[in-house]
C-alpha cells in the first residue's frame, strides 16, 4: 500500500529502519533478557535527532507532527516494542507541554527534549486509579507561590530514566475529576523519588516503576494551564497520545509478519516449505490484510490529527484498540507458524506476543476504548435527532 | 584544521554479478555505495574536526550520480562537498585519478590532513591515496588504526600515529600537512541525523571540471593512464577433486600411493 508519505517522511522512516536492523536488532534478546532499559539505543535515536520528529522548529525538533511519531514508533516496534515505547511515552510526557505548556515552559523543556538529551514520562495512574482518572489520590497542595506534592504513581513508563514528568494531582479533592491539575516535576527535586521496579511479561528492555512524592515542593511556575485542567489535559494527551500506543501495535504485528513469513518460506515439512500449504498461506494473508488495515487506520487518524483536527477521540480510540487487537492476534499467528520452536525463547518471535499483550491495556484498556467509541456514536446520533 | 576525506563511489560488492559474455561488471540494478574504508575516513575526518576543531570536506571524483555519495557525507556531517566530474577524467587509472584529487586540493587551498579509506573495495589498489600524498609532496602514513594525537608547540604541528602491521602497530610522528590512509580498525562509524540528511539534501555540490582544477590534459583521463586493463575474467570454478572412499587403511594406502605419483610422475 502507498500512503503517499511526503520525502522528509520517508527520510525518518527509512533512518529509524537503519537503526532499529542495524543497532537495535543485535541487542534485543540480551535487553530483554536482562530487562533492562536499552540506553544504546535510545541515544542514537537522540543523535539522529528523532526525539523531535513532532516538535516544532523554533524548539529544535523537525516540525512534523503525530504522523511522524508514529513512523518512528512504528520502525522501532518491528523489531522491539520495549524500545518503541520508551521512545513513545517519552512523547507522552511531553504532549500535555505542547497542548498546554506556556511560552516560557516550552522553551525551557521542549529543546532538551527534542534532542533526546532528557527524556519525559507522563504520571497518572495510581494503584487505585487506573481507568478512572478522577479516582487519584495524589495531591498538591498549594502553599505560597509553590504546591507541596504527596501521593504514589504506579506502572510508570520511562520513571528513572527520564528527566522531566508531568504529573497529575489533585489540587482540591472536593471537585471530584474537575479538582485535579497538572504539573511539569523535574527528576531530582526534593522530595521525588522512584520506587520499586516492576517485573513484566513484555516491553522488558523498557522500564516502569513508582513514582513517590513527599513533601515535594514545585514552584506554582510548573503548573501546566490552569488549576482543575487535569482531567481536560489527560483527556487531550490520550487523544494525541493514543496513535502511538496504535503505531507500537501496528509495528510489533509488522515485525512477527515479517519473521513468520520469512520462517515459512525456510521451514520444510513433507519436502516443501511450509508457506506451500494453504493452511499456512491463508494465515499469513489474514495477518497482512489485517495489519495493513490496521496501518490505514493509523495513519489515518495521525493526519487527521496533524492536520488540526482537535474532535478525535473516537477515532484515536478505534486505532489504539484495532491496531493492537489485530497485534495480539497476529503475534498469537505468528508463534503458531513457528511450532514448537515458535514456543522457546532461542527464537525472537514469542517476544513479539508478549509485547503485543500491552498495547491492549494500556493508555486505555481496550474495553475504555469501546466506551469511548461507544459513548462517542450515540453522543453523535443524539446530536443529528436534535438537529 | 583544515581536513580534507577523499571519497569512491562504488557498487555494493554483496550484490555484484559478472557477464559471463563480455567479462565486466553488471551494473544495471546495483545500489552504490560510499567505498566503507572511506566511512572509516569521514568518520575519523569528523572526529578530529570534534578534537581541534575546523572544517571537513569531502572530494570525490567520478560521474555525476557520485554526489549521490557525497550527499551521503554530507548527512554524516560534512561541512561541505566538491565532485570532479568532467569526461576527461574517464578511464583514469590510480595516477590518472591521484593526480586530479592533488589538483583538486591544491585549488581548494590550505589543508593540514587528507583522510582516505585504506582502498575501494572495487579495484582493491590502495594507490589513490599514497598517490596524491607524492603529487602534492607531503609526507603519508597508510593503514592507520589510531591517531593518537597532535604535538603542535608552535613550530610544525605532528601528529602521532600508529599504523597496523601483520604483527602490530608501529609508532609514527608525521608532520602535517600530511595524507593518511585508515584501517577498519580505527573507529566506528556514526549514522546519519536527520539533520543531516535535510542539510544534505538541500546542499548544493560543487562541481569541478578539468579545466576548473587547472590540470595538464595530458596527464588526465586514457592519455595519463599507464595502466592499461586488457581483460577482467571471473576465475575458472575449481573443479571438484577426487574423493577416495572406503575403510581408513585402505584409503590412506591410495591416497599415499597417488602423493607418490605426484611427487614423481
Amino acid at each position: 500500500m502507498d500512503y503517499l508519505l511526503t520525502e522528509e517522511q520517508i527520510m525518518v522512516r527509512d533512518l529509524t529502519r537503519k537503526i532499529a536492523e542495524e543497532k537495535l536488532r543485535p541487542l534485543v534478546a540480551e535487553y530483554d533478557a536482562k530487562e533492562e532499559f536499552c540506553w544504546p539505543v535510545i541515544k542514537l535515536l537522540a543523535e539522529a535527532d528523532l526525539f523531535g520528529v513532532y516538535i516544532e522548529e523554533k524548539y529544535g525538533g523537525m516540525g512534523g507532527g503525530v504522523m511522524e511519531l508514529c513512523l518512528v514508533t512504528e520502525e522501532l516496534s518491528r523489531v522491539c516494542g520495549g524500545v518503541a515505547v520508551s521512545y513513545a511515552a517519552s512523547a507522552l510526557g511531553t504532549d500535555p507541554l505542547l497542548l498546554f505548556g506556556s511560552e516560557e515552559q516550552k522553551g525551557k523543556y521542549l529543546p532538551q527534549i527534542a534532542s533526546g538529551k532528557k527524556l519525559a514520562a507522563f504520571g497518572l495512574t495510581e494503584p487505585n486509579a487506573g481507568s478512572d482518572a478522577g479516582a487519584i489520590e495524589t495531591t498538591a497542595k498549594k502553599s505560597g507561590d509553590y504546591y507541596i506534592l504527596n501521593g504514589m504513581k504506579h506502572f510508570i513508563t520511562n520513571a528513572g530514566e527520564a528527566e522531566i514528568y508531568t504529573i497529575i494531582a489533585m489540587t482540591d479533592k472536593t471537585k471530584g475529576q474537575r479538582g485535579s491539575s497538572a504539573f511539569i516535576v523535574e527528576k531530582g527535586t526534593p522530595g521525588f523519588t522512584f520506587g520499586k521496579k516492576e517485573e513484566k511479561l513484555g516491553i522488558r528492555t523498557s522500564v516502569t516503576r513508582e513514582l513517590i512524592f513527599q513533601d515535594c515542593k514545585i514552584h506554582k511556575s510548573q503548573l501546566l494551564g490552569k488549576e482543575g485542567l487535569g482531567f481536560v489535559v489527560t483527556m487531550k494527551t490520550f487523544d494525541m497520545s493514543r496513535p502511538g500506543v496504535a503505531a507500537q501495535a501496528l509495528g510489533i504485528a509488522q515485525g512477527a509478519l515479517d519473521l513468520a513469513l520469512d520462517y515459512s518460506r525456510q521451514r520444510q515439512q513433507f519436502g516443501k516449505p511450509i508457506c506451500s500449504f494453504q493452511g499456512i498461506k491463508f494465515m499469513l494473508a489474514d495477518m497482512a490484510t489485517q495489519t495493513e488495515a490496521a496501518r490505514g487506520l493509523v495513519y489515518g487518524v495521525a493526519r487527521m490529527i496533524d492536520s488540526g483536527n482537535t474532535k478525535v477521540s473516537k477515532e484515536s480510540a478505534m486505532a489504539k484498540m484495532f491496531a493492537s487487537d489485530v497485534a495480539m492476534k497476529v503475534t498469537t499467528d505468528a508463534v503458531q507458524i513457528f511450532g514448537g520452536y515458535g514456543y522457546m525463547r532461542d527464537y525472537p518471535i514469542e517476544k513479539y506476543m508478549r509485547d503485543a499483550k500491552i498495547t491492549q491495556i494500556y493508555e486505555g484498556t481496550n474495553q475504555i476504548q469501546r466506551e469511548i467509541i461507544g459513548n462517542s456514536l450515540i453522543k453523535e446520533s443524539l446530536a443529528q435527532s436534535k438537529e | 584544521m583544515n581536513i580534507v576525506v577523499c571519497i569512491k563511489q562504488v557498487p555494493d560488492t554483496t550484490e555484484v554479478r559478472i557477464n559471463p559474455q563480455t567479462n565486466t561488471l553488471i551494473r544495471d540494478g546495483v545500489t552504490s555505495i560510499i567505498n566503507p574504508f572511506d566511512m572509516y575516513a569521514i568518520e575519523e575526518g569528523l572526529r578530529l574536526r570534534e578534537r581541534f576543531g575546523g572544517t571537513v570536506t569531502a572530494i570525490s571524483m567520478g560521474p555525476p550520480q557520485a554526489a549521490v555519495a557525497l550527499r551521503e557525507a554530507i548527512s554524516l556531517g560534512v561541512d561541505d562537498a566538491i565532485l570532479l566530474s568532467d569526461r576527461a577524467f574517464a578511464g583514469s587509472d590510480t595516477l590518472a585519478t591521484s593526480y586530479a584529487l592533488a589538483c583538486a586540493i591544491r585549488k581548494r587551498g590550505k589543508v593540514d590532513v587528507i583522510l582516505c579509506g585504506k582502498q575501494a573495495i572495487d579495484g582493491d589498489t590502495a594507490q589513490v591515496g599514497p598517490g596524491i600524498s607524492v603529487w602534492l609532496k607531503i609526507p603519508q602514513v597508510a593503514f592507520v588504526k589510531k591517531i593518537e594525537d597532535c604535538k603542535d608547540d608552535g613550530g610544525t604541528p605532528v601528529f602521532r600515529v600508529a599504523r597496523m602491521t601483520e604483527e602490530g602497530h608501529d609508532v609514527l610522528d608525521v608532520p602535517l600537512p600530511c595524507l593518511i590512509t585508515v584501517v577498519k580498525e580505527i573507529n566506528e562509524p556514526r549514522l546519519p541525523s536527520l539533520k543531516g540528511m535535510m542539510r544534505a539534501k538541500k546542499a548544493e555540490i560543487v562541481t569541478w571540471t578539468a579545466q576548473d582544477i587547472a590540470a595538464d590534459p595530458k596527464k588526465l583521463g586514457l592519455d595519463g593512464s599507464p595502466t592499461q586493463v586488457m581483460r577482467i575474467f571471473s576465475p575458472p570454478v575449481r573443479e571438484g577433486g577426487q574423493k577416495l572412499v572406503g575403510e581408513p587403511a585402505e584409503v590412506a594406502l591410495r591416497l599415499a600411493e597417488k602423493l607418490k605419483e605426484f611427487i614423481h610422475p
